[in-house]
């Protein structure tokens, strides 16, 4: 019998209509665990990197994480993998509420989609029986009015669904896949749009079987006090009232000014009333007792539920108050568009409107204030209407469409993404290589197990330590060492962002929320879950042996996987560098010469390319054959050097 | 998840004859179905060893557009759809679903084994040594679900309904007494 995981993924050919349900190899569970880690296994086997992610070869894939429907609480966070036309690299999204753990109790870890459907169809699996249904009369509908829609036909109250809206349809690259109070951001939603799937709906009545019931069950049952009476963990942003930090710190309009002193009490006042008077109740995910999700009612909008990272960036990005916000949220939501690219496009372009680059021909009656000019603009964008058309692909690739200088206002995409809009004063280290190199596509992805602030006090900095169980000893250390205003040592660095990046990876593929583990180590050094605590849980569960540094080197066999996923696509060294104006103040030199010891502890080329060595050492020999095969290795390029490759737990 | 004191006091409450109560308080439901899961574990042969929402004696009612989130426990069985449902109207909106009804009705694929078909009802998790909580009541950390014991003041007692009986009810409603008299003679002489 298979624990925690179900053995089987279900293969759908959209091009074909055929739906097969094939098992998997339980060598692949033990070698990437699940969720995004067999996710890339299959990314890198089935789709080459001469395949356009708009080609029905290109694959969409839904993965559960293997702790998803066990008892383990939190774990709900739904994998969505596939490859980007706006990067043109492996993108990557999360989403959490419930349809993992319920398309777990249906019988499957994974939905792999390929081809492409003549027409718009929805997927509904309930159980054994799957099928593709019509999904014309769902066309141009919102995305969670799909979704009671779909319920009612069904009369499946119960089926889980994740759809797309008008902005997936239209193939939108901002364009999200809505369920429940989550959303799938960072591009994802365009290529479910572009093989014309409006709907995935799931109802599953099935058990799901751990190993070792009553160890598991022990250790479980203490995380629901443990998660809900942590203050630090669960996102400390949804229910926070006093939004000093971010509209003081994160850049307004076009993700390029601040404004500071714009909090002031009675600003408090106003937004904390409006936000009381549209929230309807708090929510949480499947299996955990914390409440991150808003469900609001908007005068004149559909309820939705807003996330922490839509709070405030449409107010800030047109320069409105937070009424519009929960306004424009009410539109964009059914709409499908991702709350952190989506404004930062809307105000790039009303930017080169005001700078004459973008004129009354491109935009027609074009309002003259910043909400009726983003209303103005969703529109379009959603229709790919006129200027719509050239937005629809995101800042990077509209400046260079529209040319005459607005490659000038593209200045916070990375690997042409649009990044968090934070524009501050000294390069920070860690940080600059957790920007440059990682592939994720957003830093809050990325960072979040060392904090962020060291501590003044030294007896207070010990007290932390002390405390500190979800960190490995070297990091008691740097932070011991780590004075206000001082710069970590290369050494710190490098394994800061390593550590960093390896918890999410951790995360990703398992599905435990980030905000109860990867995320959330920054502020008190307290995360529910950690490298320390996690390896009894997924062993329990799923009757694998593991100890830290065991599922530490799964984490780093997934993190070189989807790095050579990437490399085969043509990723190098010169793409890795924050935004351009991320810091005010830059160290060229500095920035190399961490780039050059980060390599190195990774295992990877000075062009950032995982050795041959590296990859054999991690079970990957397939890999690094491809990659010699090529021609991207030699084969005898020099690894890092022995003491700094394979960073453990310990 | 309780002190000595509690303990001691629910000690106190097991000699005289106690009423077990879960109130819920819906306001507070953030809908995350952990008590869900956490029953249908409980009752999991071997115990915890499977998990499955469907199996549960408790199951939340939600319907996210309508911000419904009502979390209900399988009471008896009844065997036909009753004429009397319900309108309730709760913070001002209406409700005209069977929500409020906790009985295994054949309206509704609630509380109905997903395999067998046979009604599921709430035990109170009761066994033996008796639990301190309720388990849905104690992974439902909002205090949508509370748990509370209290003196009970009435004359009878009602004679506690195990699985088997509610079991038995069932095969009865379905085949008629005599049918099933039938079959445990027929099933006891093969001994
Ligand atoms: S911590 Fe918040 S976002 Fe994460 S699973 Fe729990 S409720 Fe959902
Ligand atoms: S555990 Fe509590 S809050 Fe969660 S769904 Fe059940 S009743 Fe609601
Ligand atoms: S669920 Fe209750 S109220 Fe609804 S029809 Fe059945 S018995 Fe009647
Ligand atoms: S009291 Fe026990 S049996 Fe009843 S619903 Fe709660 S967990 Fe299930």
């Amino acid at each position: 019998m298979r624990y925690a995981e179900t053995g089987f993924n279900l293969e759908i050919d959209l091009s074909r209509g055929s739906i097969e349900r094939v098992a998997t190899d339980p060598r692949d569970t033990a070698l990437h665990l699940g969720g995004q880690g067999t996710a890339a296994k299959i990314l890198w086997e089935r789709v080459g990197p001469e395949v356009d992610p708009f080609s029905p070869d290109n694959l969409l894939i839904f993965s559960t994480g293997l702790l998803h429907g066990t008892p383990v609480p939190g774990a709900n966070r739904t994998s969505v993998d596939t490859f980007s036309p706006q990067t043109d690299r492996y993108s990557h999204s999360l989403f959490g509420g419930f349809f993992g753990p319920e398309l777990k109790h249906a019988g499957y870890d994974k939905i792999i989609i390929r081809g492409k459907s003549p027409d718009f169809v929805y997927l509904w699996i309930h159980n054994g029986k799957v099928e593709l249904r019509d999904a014309t009369h769902l066309q141009g509908k919102g995305a969670l009015d799909t979704a009671s829609t779909i319920k009612a036909e069904l009369k499946q109250p119960e089926a889980q669904v994740a759809a797309i809206g008008l902005a997936g349809e239209n193939r939108v690259f901002m364009a999200t896949i809505e369920h429940a109070n989550s959303s799938a951001s960072r591009g994802v939603g365009v290529i479910m749009g572009d093989k014309r799937l409006k709907a995935i709906a799931v109802r599953g009545t099935n058990d799901i079987n751990v190993a070792r019931p009553a160890e598991l069950f022990g250790i479980s049952s203490p995380m629901y006090a443990a998660i809900y009476d942590n203050p630090d963990c669960g996102d400390l942003l949804a229910h926070e009232d006093d939004e000093e930090f971010h509209v003081n710190n994160f850049a307004w309009g076009n993700a390029r000014e601040r404004q500071k002193g714009y909090w002031n009490e009675e600003r408090e006042e106003k937004w904390t009333a409006v936000t009381e008077s549209v929230r309807l109740r708090w929510t949480g995910c499947y299996n955990c007792p914390k409440d991150c999700h808003m469900a609001v009612s908007y005068p004149g909008r559909p309820p939705y539920f807003q996330k922490c990272y839509s709070k405030l960036t449409y107010a800030m990005a047109a320069y409105e108050e937070i009424e519009f916000n929960y306004d424009i949220l009410g539109v964009t939501q059914e709409h499908g568009l991702d709350g952190f690219s989506t404004p930062q496009v809307l105000a790039f372009a009303v930017e080169l409107y005001d700078a004459g680059i973008l004129t009354d021909e491109d935009l027609p009656d074009f309002p003259p204030d910043g909400a009726g000019r983003f209303f103005y603009l969703v529109e379009k964008i959603v229709r790919r209407e006129g200027i719509g058309d050239i937005l629809a692909n995101g800042v990077y690739h509209a400046a260079r469409a529209i040319g005459k200088g607005a490659e000038e206002y593209d200045h916070n995409t990375m690997k042409k993404f649009e990044q968090v809009p934070l524009k501050l004063s000294m390069i920070n280290y860690p940080y600059f290589l957790m920007y440059a190199t990682g592939e994720k596509m957003n830093i809050t992805q990325i960072e979040g197990s060392y904090p962020q602030v060291p501590i003044a006090d030294p007896e207070e900095r010990k007290a932390f330590t002390e405390r500190w169980e979800a960190a490995p000893e070297r990091f008691k250390e740097y932070f011991m060492e780590w004075e206000p205003r001082a710069h970590p040592t290369v050494e710190a660095s490098i394994n800061i962002a390593d550590w960093n990046e390896t918890m999410h990876y951790v995360d990703d593929a398992i599905g435990t929320c980030a905000f109860l583990s990867s995320f959330t180590g920054q502020w008190a050094g307290q995360p529910p879950y950690h490298i320390h605590n996690l390896p009894a849980f997924i062993s329990h569960a799923t009757g694998l042996d593991l100890d830290s540094d065991g599922l530490w080197e799964i984490a780093r066999r997934n993190r070189n996987l989807i790095r050579a996923i990437n490399v085969r696509r043509g990723l190098r060294r010169s793409d890795e560098k924050p935004p351009a104006d991320h810091w005010k103040k830059r160290d060229p030199e500095m920035e190399q010469k961490l780039l050059d010891a980060y390599y190195e502890f990774k295992g990877w080329t000075n062009d950032g390319i995982p050795t041959k060595q590296t990859l054999d050492d991690l079970s990957l020999g397939y890999v690094s054959d491809d990659l010699v095969e090529r021609g991207i290795l030699s084969g005898d390029e020099q690894s890092g050097s022995e003491a700094t490759v394979g960073a453990s737990a310990e | 998840m309780t002190d000595a004191k509690g303990t001691a006091a629910r000690m106190e409450m097991a000699k005289k004859k106690v009423l077990k109560h879960i109130k819920v308080d819906l306001d507070k439901c953030i809908g995350c179905r952990a008590c869900e899961m956490a029953c249908s574990a409980f009752h999991a042969r071997p115990r915890f060893s499977s998990t499955n929402p469907a199996r549960s004696r408790i199951r939340v009612v939600i319907d996210e557009k309508n911000d419904m989130y009502v979390p209900i426990r399988a009471g008896d069985y009844t065997p036909a759809e009753c004429t009397g449902r319900h309108k309730y109207t709760i913070n001002g909106k209406e409700y005209n679903e069977c929500s409020f009804c906790g009985v295994s009705c054949p309206s509704r694929d609630y509380f109905l084994e997903p395999d067998s078909g046979l009604p599921l009802k709430c035990d109170m998790c009761e066994e033996d040594p008796t639990l301190e909580e309720p388990w849905c009541v104690q992974v439902c950390r909002c205090d949508c679900l509370t748990f509370a014991e209290e003196e009970d003041d009435r004359e009878d007692q009602p004679e506690k309904r195990d699985e088997m009986e509610i079991g038995l009810e069932s095969l009865i409603l379905k085949h008629g007494l005599d049918k099933v008299l039938d079959m445990v003679a027929r099933m006891s002489s093969k001994g």
